[in-house]
């Protein structure tokens, strides 16, 4: 061993290093690789240690951190996306044709759209690792039952994000899903038993009050609907998504970790 | 060539290939120990090796690039949204190959009395997160990210002519992840195809782990300690769900209709209808008395049908067949299980019943808006 000292070395013991890094110097020894998990806010959702199978792709297929992660890429394409849309039916479609003309070698919108379709697959796939190695078995059964949820969120995300474009695909796409809701039981005009919450002749459920027009804010898809899902694609979904992460990244911790056999 | 190309659009019609896939699924994802020794004989389990994997990739990619070289099959599959799906067919054939290869070497070596592949000792079998993990998380990252800025400057978003809700594409589909959803609006009302079933998928999710609670097989790849379980899900997720968004977004044209790979997408073509709903067969065909009056005694069938699928068939399969389960299981965790599991059979079986007696309702009740 020779005592020359990198730039790195010398640099990883100054003050400005060890102020950010507590620990100080370039991890080497097994305590010192152990303190930059325990003293990182970031890398202690991870344990310390792991069963050697939790580091192999061909074991976790890594599609649970892509999901999170291709979440983050969305978060920041979509902040800078929201500096130059706005959700109006005058400006939307106007914006979008500015997004890909005005902008040099701009494709903040293509990471952004083509990022949320990945979103549905890593997610879908994860599911599928996550139920081939049994990983909902106790004392996981809970967490899977979160993991539906989010599921589901990154779903009605992508489904809120498909609209503000306000081109033709966008508003057919959401008319079908949307007239969907139209249909719910008891709660839709167009619904089974939507005549049953009525008092005497009046009825509670129409087309002025259903789960239809409270999804899309009006009879007819408009500016409304636009602000509507736009609300719930920028603001709402993504402030309950981050809690059930929270709660999910959390309790694979308080589950055991990754699973093992037994 | 164009003779092959009528064949592939012949057999891609989901009379056929619904049928065809059922027949081979549970010999390919066995459920019973029938139909795992059957897997075995027929050498199926082949498919989870390397040279397996090597086939499915190659006539799946052949497919594609011979498919692009038609007009129809390339305009439909190079449009910009459907790109992602094209993905999702590789990646779900190298997934489940991938998955269920280790699964057939796992079950190999717990057959000769080893431990499964993932088998570790605590503690000494564990590695340090920082280096080992962090540094498989962030080439993940690298490759992703160069993947998505290389797909992303290769392929414009898409971006139609502006919104008018006066003037309606034909056909109009939902985003692609709800085609198999839409496709079902074909069998079923919206109400249940668009609100109920999608609730029962969720709860169906969310049940699995408190329905299949058998411990072994947790935390490593195997087949054959949880065969039913397995076949199940990936009947439901591969065939249910994945099976028709392909259908849904390749292979439905205008008006919904059926429209093969390489099959121009003509919006005049004609399409009769002709279904009928179970009363007006039972009733006017069969019977030849007419309708009855009172709306009960004319959907008497359809109820009936419906009582004993999820009244009485549950009851007999705990006494006969499923009596393990229902044992195992006990009465509540059972029925949720037995419910689901039919409401899910009754995906296919609604459309079989279409393509061979045209029926429309089981039951038909539009003084409420109720038809099933």
């Amino acid at each position: 061993m020779s005592d020359k000292k990198s730039l790195l070395d010398k640099f990883s013991v100054g003050q400005v290093w060890t102020s950010i890094f507590r620990g100080g110097g370039v991890p080497k020894s097994r305590r010192q690789r152990m303190m930059v998990v325990l003293n990182s806010v970031f890398l202690h959702l991870h344990p310390v240690r792991l069963p050697k199978h939790a580091v192999k792709l061909k074991f976790t297929w890594c599609m649970g951190g892509l999901s999170f992660f291709i979440f983050l890429i969305l978060t920041i394409s979509g902040i800078l996306l929201m500096f130059y849309y706005r959700p109006t039916i005058e400006y939307a479609y106007t914006d979008m044709i500015d997004l890909s003309e005005q902008v040099p070698f701009g494709i903040m919108r293509e990471i952004h759209r083509w990022g949320a379709h990945a979103m549905v697959i890593t997610v879908w796939l994860h599911m599928f690792r996550v139920f081939m190695t049994g990983s909902y078995k106790p004392p996981r059964e809970f967490n899977w039952a979160i993991g539906v949820i989010l599921l589901i969120l990154t779903l009605l995300l992508s489904f809120t994000g498909y609209l503000l474009p306000w081109d033709q695909l966008a508003i057919w796409a959401i008319a079908v899903g949307s007239n969907m809701a139209g249909a719910t039981p008891l709660l839709g005009a167009e619904g089974p038993g939507s005549a049953l919450l009525a008092i005497g002749d009046i009825n509670f459920i129409t087309k002025v009050s259903d789960a239809r027009f409270g999804l899309i804010g009006g009879r007819f898809l408009g500016e409304a609907t636009l602000l509507r899902f736009y609300v719930l694609h920028c603001i709402g979904l993504p402030f309950i998504i981050m809690i059930f992460m929270a709660v999910h990244f959390w309790r694979i911790r308080k589950d055991g970790g990754i699973s093992t056999p037994v | 060539m164009e003779d092959f190309k009528s064949l592939i659009n012949y057999i891609s019609n989901p009379t056929i290939l619904v049928t065809a896939v059922i027949i081979i699924f549970p010999f390919v994802f066995p459920p019973t120990n029938w139909f795992y020794k059957i897997n075995k004989r027929l050498n199926i389990d082949k498919l989870w090796t390397g040279k397996g994997l090597l086939l499915m990739t190659f006539v799946t990619v052949a497919f594609f690039i011979f498919g692009l070289t038609d007009y129809n099959f390339r305009s439909i599959v190079l449009k910009p949204d459907n790109v992602p799906i094209s993905g999702l067919i590789l990646l779900l054939i190298f997934f489940t190959w991938l998955s269920m290869s280790q699964a057939y070497k796992n079950d190999q070596l717990v057959d000769q009395g080893e431990s499964v592949d993932e088998y570790y000792e605590a503690p000494n079998d564990k590695v340090l997160v920082w280096p080992d993990l962090v540094y498989v998380e962030l080439i993940s990252l690298i490759l992703f990210s160069a993947f998505m800025l290389i797909w992303s400057i290769g392929l414009p978003a898409p971006l139609e002519q502006p919104a008018n809700p006066a003037e309606s594409p034909n056909p109009a589909k939902a985003p692609w992840y709800f085609l198999g959803l839409q496709e079902m609006l074909v069998y079923f009302d919206p109400w249940y195809a668009g609100v109920v079933l999608p609730t029962f998928i969720i709860i169906g999710l969310m049940a699995i782990p408190y329905i299949d609670r058998d411990p072994n097989g947790s935390g490593y790849y195997s087949y054959k300690d949880r065969k039913l379980s397995m076949s199940l899900y990936l009947f439901g997720w591969l065939i249910l769900w994945n099976v028709l968004i392909v259908i849904g977004t390749f292979l439905r044209g205008p008006n919904w209709g059926f429209f093969g790979p390489f099959e121009y997408w003509d919006s005049h073509r004609l399409e009769a209808l002709t279904n009928i709903n179970l009363s007006e067969l039972i009733f006017v065909k069969w019977l030849e008395i007419g309708l009855p009056q009172s709306i009960l005694l004319r959907e008497a069938p359809g109820l009936l049908i419906m009582f004993i699928l999820v009244a009485v068939l549950p009851v007999l399969l705990a006494k006969t067949a499923l009596k393990k389960y229902y044992n195992d299981l006990g009465a509540s965790r059972y029925s949720i299980f037995i419910v689901l599991t039919i409401f899910g059979a009754l995906l296919p079986v609604k459309m079989y019943l279409r393509w061979l007696f045209n029926l429309k309702y089981l039951i038909s009740i539009p003084e409420y808006f109720f038809n099933f």
